[in-house]
Parts: structure tokens; sequence; C-alpha cells
């Protein structure tokens, strides 16, 4: 038998339904293989007291006949999601020592449903960035390389950690958070399969909020079933966020395998920039033939505003993240600067526990919230988002069911080698996931090929709300084409 | 729009921000790059749009207006920096 990691996630569920193995051997599987795979950094913490103990309740619940969806399914959780009595930091110095007394709503679903927690993954601090390069415990490199080169690359961010833990075998799934592309990057640069689910599918209760109109917990996984499956466990209604649907989860994994013969896929148009690099422009073309070899009907669709969403996003984003990150004030939890002023010891307090784009984003937020100034840009803001949103609207008016697109404009790129003289550089990579973010739609991004270099190149479908099912279907189409993308292990 | 290096050490105290003098100008080019990219917003027509209040549209949830948590002090200020009997210790605020 090969190494019980390396297999899928449905592979290992039905591997323990037949006993197989028992979920303490799966466990002790991912373990070792954490163990040996500590230069990549995707783990900032390791549980693997906690993962053994669990695994053996769970071994006892199958024996009993008790196993629950996920039951032995070992997972990895983003720092940004709180995990009782497991240290929760957000990668941030802020919030260092933070051992929270409860869980996230979405984590104690995956508990619920059996799942065990191997550890808790790196990510960009508070989720800001797009390379894990401004988390507080260093950045991830990414389990893939360029052809006959060792430079670093970065896995992606800001669930950095989540997308090179499940790439490099290291877990079955992972928990990520995505505001303006947090999930679909990363997923896209390490071959992996990544869903932000539609804006109110997953409770936010219990996850370090940053942007909170954007933020959306979502699945990793290492085909699109296993997303399929993890999402079923992490979604649902919640009376502790207000802004989390009623509606019932669908179980998605009947999606996959679904015929998509007559489905319409828009074509954005927008999304052709200017410099795109050939291999993506052929990547997505390639898409385009393999949904219509499958039956799908193309069409070219128009959506106007994409060009505004990312200077609004970053209005959006950065104002609210300026009221939620308000929260850390050397109180209630994590790091306190000693002084004998109350405003000292808060200026002292968040300029020492925030890294630098954190302070800077928490900074513009402030000001486009100012007085004088919040008309001008927030407010303005929010009515291009009302058009960006209306773009969608009429596209899936005129009965277009999902739209393809590259997840990315580019392939992973070398740590340090993007945004150090200009901030904005880096935000260009959200260029075509924000606006499914500022849309509140849900959006799906899987591999579709390796570039020259050897390097994962992402496709993204985007959906209507709530009807991930359709999502999960076109991309099993193209994952059945595509194939599965693995890197080679060095670490 | 752009900021002055007064409108930055504004803004970083509104935000409560330790800034030392010597980042402020570095501080000032990062903050208007950023004004200057989100400066594009202001070529479209918004004349009647509503500003985006709601993701999804959907009605407000509400309950009963009835306690259905507490009893756990300990556990709220378990990760202060400082407490004592249950209660936050901040430096003095009132002469």
């Amino acid at each position: 038998m090969s190494e019980l990691n390396s297999l899928t996630l449905a592979e290992a569920r039905d591997g323990l339904k037949k006993k197989s193995f028992s979920a303490l051997e799966l466990a002790d599987a991912h373990l070792t293989a954490i163990e040996k795979a500590r230069a990549l950094n995707a783990y900032v913490l390791e549980t693997p007291e906690r993962a053994s103990a669990v695994a053996k309740a769970a071994d006892a619940r199958i024996a009993g006949g008790k196993a629950g969806p996920l039951e032995g399914i070992p997972l990895a959780i983003k720092d940004m999601f709180c995990t009782e009595g497991v240290r929760s930091t957000a990668c941030s110095r802020i919030l260092g020592n933070f051992v929270p007394t409860y869980d996230s709503t979405v984590t104690a679903n995956l508990w619920r449903d059996g799942a065990v927690l191997l550890g808790k993954t790196n990510n960009d601090e508070f989720a800001m960035g797009s390379s894990n390069e401004t988390s507080f415990c260093g950045p991830v490199i990414s389990p893939w390389r360029r052809k006959g080169s060792n430079t670093p690359l970065t896995p992606g961010g800001s669930s950095g950690g989540s997308a090179a833990a499940v790439a490099a075998q290291l877990c079955l799934g992972a928990t990520g958070t995505d505001t303006g592309g947090s999930i679909r990057q990363p997923a896209a640069f390490t071959g992996t399969v990544g869903i932000k689910p539609t804006y109110g599918r997953c409770s936010r209760w219990g996850i370090v909020a940053f942007a909170s109109s954007l933020d959306q917990a979502g699945p990793f996984a290492r085909t699109v079933r296993d997303a399929a499956i993890l999402l079923r466990s992490m979604a649902g209604p919640d009376a502790k966020d207000m802004t989390c649907a009623d509606i019932p989860v669908p179980d998605y994994e009947a999606a996959i395998g679904k015929s998509i013969k007559g489905l319409r896929i828009g074509i954005p148009k927008e999304y052709r920039l200017d410099g795109m690099p050939a291999e993506i422009e052929k990547m997505w073309e390639q898409g385009r033939q393999w949904l219509k070899a499958a039956g799908a009907e193309l069409v070219e669709v128009s959506l106007p505003h994409t060009k505004y969403a990312l200077p609004a996003y970053y209005i959006v984003a950065t104002a609210e993240a300026s009221s939620n990150l308000a929260r850390y004030d050397g109180v209630r939890y994590g790091l306190r600067e000693q002084a004998s002023d109350i405003t000292d010891m808060y200026e002292r307090t968040r300029a020492k526990g925030f890294g630098a784009e954190v302070r800077r984003r928490v900074m513009i937020g402030t000001y486009v919230l100012s007085a004088g100034y919040y008309d001008a840009y927030y407010l303005r803001a929010q009515k291009v988002r009302t058009l960006i949103k209306r773009d969608f609207e009429q596209c899936f008016a005129q009965g277009v069911h999902a739209m393809l697109t590259p997840a990315t404009p580019s392939a992973a790129f070398g740590l340090g080698e993007k945004g150090q003289a200009d901030p904005v550089e880096m935000y260009l990579n959200d260029v075509f996931t924000v606006t499914v973010n500022m849309a509140g739609l849900p959006g799906i991004a899987l591999p579709a090929g390796l570039d020259s270099q050897g390097l994962p190149l992402g496709l993204q479908l985007i959906g209507r709300p709530f009807d991930e099912e359709t999502l999960f279907s076109a991309a099993a189409v193209i994952e059945k084409a595509a194939g599965r993308f693995t890197p080679q292990a060095w670490w | 729009m752009s900021v002055d290096a007064e409108t930055v050490r504004r803004i970083a105290h509104l935000a409560r921000i330790a800034v030392p003098e010597s980042e402020i100008e570095h501080l000032q080019g990062e903050l208007n790059a950023m004004l200057a990219f989100v400066e594009q917003l202001q070529e479209v027509d918004v004349e009647g749009v509503e500003p985006m209040t709601s993701v999804t549209p959907m009605a407000m949830k509400k309950r009963a207006d009835v306690v259905t948590d507490g009893g756990i002090a300990g556990d709220i200020v378990k990760n202060a920096p400082a407490s004592e009997d249950n209660f936050f210790l901040v430096p003095k605020v009132v002469e």
C-alpha cells in the first residue's frame, strides 16, 4: 500500500470504513510527513497529541458503527480560525499567545463530523497578503519549484500554509478564508482545489475578522470531490452569525460526475488582460474546449466594471479592517506594551503588534472613513460595488449558469520578487478573484495544467449565489480532462 | 487626492498606531501610492446608484431579546494581559 497521506480524502474515508487501516495509522502517517516537511513552514503549530487522542476516539466510533461523515479524517486549520484550547494567532504578533476558549462554528462543525486536527497553518498576517510573506511566523515555502531551480517560491496567500500542506500531502484537506482571493490564488499556485462559497454559506463566527462583508471560509483539497465533501461539513446555518444564510446545505458530493450538457458558461471578455502571459491564455482556451466537449454552451459575456473591482476592494477591505482591528488594544487579549497613559499604551501596543502591511491597511482604512473623506472614498466604493454585482446579475439573468476565467494572471512567483517597491504590484495578483468577493458569489479554483517551467496554473469557475453544486459539476469535468498535479518532494 | 506629512501623523493617531518621525515620509509615499491607485474610481458614473449595504439579499435575522449565554467571566478575561477579579486592568484613565 502507498503512504496513507497520499490518499485522497474520499479514498481515506472509504478505507477507514472498510477498516483497511485505522484512524490512528492515518493520523500517524500525516504526523510523520509533517515532521519531515518543516522546511516548508506550512504549519505554525502542530498538535500531535491531540491528533492521536482524537484519532483513537474516531477508531472507537468507527468500531461502534457511529462514524460521522469525516470520522478520522486528518485536517489542517488555517490560523485565522479559533480553535478551543489551541493557540490561534492569525499569524500576528499582537495575538501571539491567544488561546481561545471556544471553537469557530466552521471548526466545530468539522469536529462534530469526526475530523482530526493535525495543526494550525501559516497565513499572511490577519490574511492581509497574497504571498504569505506578511506572516509574523515567516513565509511558507511552496512545495513546487521551477524545473531545474532551487529558488524558493510562494505558495500564494493569504492561505499559503493550508495550500502548501494539502499539496505536499501533509493533511487530507484544510480550511482557508478568502477575502479577495486568499483561497483561490494559493490553490492555483499549488495545484490544489479551493472553493470560496457564496457569502453567507459558512458561518464567520469565531474566525478572526478581516473585512466582514467579504470574508468567507472554504476548503482546500487535492480533488474536487474532496473539496465537496469538506464544504458540506463546514457550511450551514448559524444563529451566531447574522449574515449566515438559513439555507439547507446540499450533498455537494452528489454533484460530482453530473452531466454539464446544456450548461451555459460565460466567458467574460474583460478578463482578457493586456500583457497576460500566453500560457495563461492558452490554458483558458483549453478549459473552454474541455467544457465544450462535455456539452456546455460557451457564450461571451461582459462585466464592464471589472477594472474597478480591485481599487474598490482596497477601500472597502481596508475600511472594514480598520474597524475590525480596533479590538486589538492591549486590554482584552494579546500583546500589551507598557505605558503610563492609556492612549500611549494603545499606540505602542499596536505599533509593535502589527506588521508593516497591516499597519498600512489600517491607516488607509482609517483615512477613507475619516470625516470629510467618507463620501469620496467609502461611499463611492460601495456604489461601485453595487455596479460590479449588477454586472454579474445581468449575465445570470441572461441564462448564464457559471463563468470560466483564469484564477491568477501568472504562475507562482519567487519569495521577495513582488511588492517590495510598490504594494499595489502585489495587489494585482487578485485581479481575477476579487470581483467574486465584491459580488458575494461562489468561486472555485482548480489546476488545469503546468506551465513551461513546470508550475501549476489554475482556472476559476464563478457561480450564481448559493449554486456551488454547478461549480462542483463543471470543475469535476475539468479535473477529469486535466488530471491531477503533485509536486516532487525535495524537502 | 494625496496626503501630506501632517495628515499621515493625524491618521496614525486616529488609528492609534505610534509612528516614529523617521517613518513618516516613507509611509506618506506608500499611502499616496494606494490613493493614486484608487483614484480611478472617480471616473465611474455612480449617479443614482445605491451603495451596497447587504451582500446577499436577505432580511436581517432577529431573535428574542434574552440572555443566551453568560456566566463565563473567567473565560472572557482568560487571555487578558492584565486582569484582577474578572476585571480588565488598564493604565489610569481618570485623575
